[in-house]
């Protein structure tokens, strides 16, 4: 594991002993150091091999490559109906804020480095909520990121900003020279009467191997809002541990939809804190996963308050030898009464080699809750292929319209039109090639 | 001939359900089948689609001058042989509209004609709603879901409008029919009949025949025709129930 000896080294190279996040830094990189990375010997690693990742030496970017892309590199990453929206870049794991498109004002919308907004008026948010994931994710990989928090952002909405256009976040891996691991770190606000709509994308330019350990924390107050969709579509050399921890602490609401079309070894870990009474969360994940994918979602729903309501629905396509996990952890503390938190994962195998784990668990200490969970494994339809193909559609045709009409109802939550549409044309695509 | 089945046998798991069915039917003729059940009326459906849990064992069926059994269902739904369900499969996520669209655009390019742009497409579905009095907002729903078992038939037979077959097979579509909705489908059915279609309608009941007069009818039992006749033959089987037959047969 020379990994673990290189970390060691960069870490006294890279902390600057003067930041305004050194105590964090530095209790994160101990945690590291008695942790070590995840095994599968972990209960909550048990299904994702990340260890065995690092034998692939990946480096720490020196360059953030800002200069090295053009606007029309950038324009190239540029979802659908994404041309007015706000665009943020974090290139090796790294906000390059010179690259950022922001088409608000800064009494609408505020984004800074992190360390930048560490020092100045927003010092005490962060000192509070950065790093608080911690918590809930005791891992050595988690640790890592947070050891080497360097450029990360600071996106924060002040009272009563309803945001109108999305905000993109491309995550761009520049991996054509050395095997990169990248740590993008971000901290997301959202005051009172708040309203935003976010988007993260990842993609590895170059052949060798890419590694991003993402770690974002969302805090939620009184009757804020939030839309949160993750696009995972990167190449096989392209492994991602995607941990994002939302903190509703005011009465909220939050949808979250993660889609995962292509990658290696992809683990998202999704944490919805709900500190409030009456909040409300709506999970939605899809995965359509071919050729030798992994991923994994990992949810965790923490009811602490009454009359919470959380939904969630994954639902996972595997074919050839993918392998699609879905953990999902429900615990209803004690105070949480009246609680409604339901949770389905419903799969499909398309391989005698394809494998899906599924694992809903429910935690509940209260005693008047209504709580549900569901998981079902099943193969397409015989009945409706037959049924199709006797109205002369084709066989790979009929899956494909077979597995869109299965993923239909994730992709109808998506409330961006420009972004399903977009999404609708990358899973006939994905769908099609082979 | 449009089509002609020589001496069919059918298994499934192993066990045999057509044992030797002879069957000519020629253009513009309307031919039902009847029978008990069980006696193999839909199992023959199923082998003239083509599903593949049934096997022929022996036997030939000639479509239109090509060995039908050769041909993947599509293929055969393409050449022009369509099939009613029994049960029409719900299938939720897809668009009637959208499923009937890529339906016909397969047929047109199998036929080497360009797709239907949109709007050609509607007019010819606008056509064809009101031969089976569908409902626009019952089209953009998802396939069959939620759909009353009236309206179910209804779209099989609205389907068939659209994809004009050579060859339609009618599997119980009667069954779980109320006289309105069964009057509605039949009027359908009757409007598509024409020279250049050949019908096999199976049924159990005489009462379809009240409304569609077929050429031909057929008794089918144990897995195989034991009788054919005229449109007197189901009256015939009305007034006396399968039984005269079955004893018949079993002597």
């Amino acid at each position: 594991m020379t990994n673990i000896a290189y970390f060691k080294d960069q870490f006294e190279d890279i902390a600057e002993p003067d930041s305004a996040i050194r105590e964090i830094t530095k209790t994160a990189f101990d945690t590291f150091n008695q942790l070590g990375l995840p095994t599968y010997k972990l209960e909550e690693w048990k299904y994702t091999n990340i260890s065995s990742l690092f034998d692939k030496n990946y480096q720490f970017s020196k360059d953030n490559f800002q200069d090295k892309l053009s606007p029309s590199d950038l324009q190239a990453l540029n979802l659908a109906g994404e041309e007015e929206a706000h665009a943020l870049y974090f290139i090796n794991g790294r906000f390059a804020a010179g690259l950022s498109k922001i088409n608000a004002t800064e009494n609408e919308l505020v984004v800074l480095p992190l360390q930048e907004a560490a020092k100045g008026p927003y010092q005490k948010i962060i000192a509070e909520h950065l790093g608080s994931s911690s918590k809930y994710l005791k891992d050595g990989l988690h640790a890592l990121n947070t050891a080497f928090i360097q450029d990360g952002v600071f996106i924060y909405l002040p009272k009563g900003k309803q945001l109108a256009l999305p905000l993109y976040l491309h995550h761009i891996n520049h991996a054509d020279t050395e095997n990169v691991l990248s740590q993008p770190r971000s901290l997301v606000y959202l005051a009172e009467n708040t309203n935003l709509q976010l988007i993260e994308t990842y993609t590895t330019l170059g052949s060798m191997e890419s590694f991003s350990n993402e770690v974002m924390e969302i805090v939620l107050q009184e009757n804020a809002y939030l839309a949160y969709y993750k696009l995972q579509n990167d190449g096989p050399n392209a492994a991602q541990v995607s941990s994002t921890q939302i903190h509703q602490l005011g009465k909220s609401y939050v949808q979250t939809l993660t889609i995962a079309l292509n990658g290696g070894v992809i683990r998202n870990n999704l944490n919805l804190i709900l500190e409030a009474e009456g909040n409300e969360t709506h999970l939605y994940g899809l995965s359509l996963l071919k050729g030798n994918s992994h991923v994994d979602h990992h949810t965790l729903v923490d009811n602490k308050r009454p009359n919470c309501f959380s939904n969630q629905l994954y639902k996972g396509i595997a074919d050839d030898t993918a392998t699609g996990v879905f953990s999902g952890r429900i615990i209803v503390q004690r105070d949480a009464q009246k609680t409604n938190a339901y949770q389905s994962s419903k799969n499909i195998i398309l391989s005698d080699r394809a494998t899906i784990n599924a694992k809903p668990q429910l935690e509940i200490l209260a005693d008047d809750v209504k709580c549900s969970h569901g998981c079902t494994v099943g193969q397409l339809d015989e009945e409706a292929m037959f049924y199709l193909r006797a109205r002369g559609i084709p066989l790979k045709e009929a899956e494909s319209l077979l597995l869109r009409g299965f993923a239909a109802d994730i992709l109808d939550q998506i409330k961006l039109k420009p972004l399903r549409k977009h999404i609708e044309q990358l899973i006939l695509a994905h769908l099609a090639s082979t | 001939m449009m089509l002609s089945i020589k001496n069919i046998h059918a298994n499934i798991d192993g066990k045999e359900i057509l044992k030797g069915i002879n069957l000519d039917i020629k253009a513009g003729e309307v031919h039902a089948i009847m029978g008990p059940n069980g006696s193999g009326k839909s199992t023959l459906a199923s082998v003239l689609a083509g599903r593949e849990e049934y096997e022929v064992t022996e036997g030939t069926v000639t479509f239109l001058d090509q060995n039908l059994l050769d041909l993947s269902i599509e293929d055969r739904a393409r050449a022009g042989l369509f099939l009613a369900f029994q049960y029409p499969v719900e299938i939720p996520g897809v668009s009637t509209t959208n499923f009937i669209k890529a339906a016909v655009n397969e047929k047109r390019k199998y036929q080497g004609k360009e797709p239907l742009d949109a709007l050609a497409f509607l007019k010819i579905m606008k056509e064809k709603m009101a031969l089976v009095e569908i409902d626009q907002s019952l089209l953009s729903r998802s396939i069959n879901e939620g759909f009353s078992g009236g309206e179910k038939k209804r779209n099989e037979i609205f389907q068939m409008a659209m994809l004009e077959p050579k060859l339609a097979i009618l599997d119980e579509t009667d069954s779980g029919l109320d006289i309105d909705a069964l009057r509605i489908v039949a009027n359908g059915i009757n409007q598509l009949r024409n020279q250049n279609r050949a019908i096999l309608l199976i049924t159990h009941y005489q009462r379809l025949l009240d409304y569609i007069q077929p050429d031909f009818v057929h008794v089918l039992y144990n897995g195989r025709i034991v009788k054919s006749g005229s449109k007197a033959l189901a009256l015939e089987l009305e007034e006396k129930g399968y039984d005269f037959i079955t004893e018949e047969t079993d002597l």
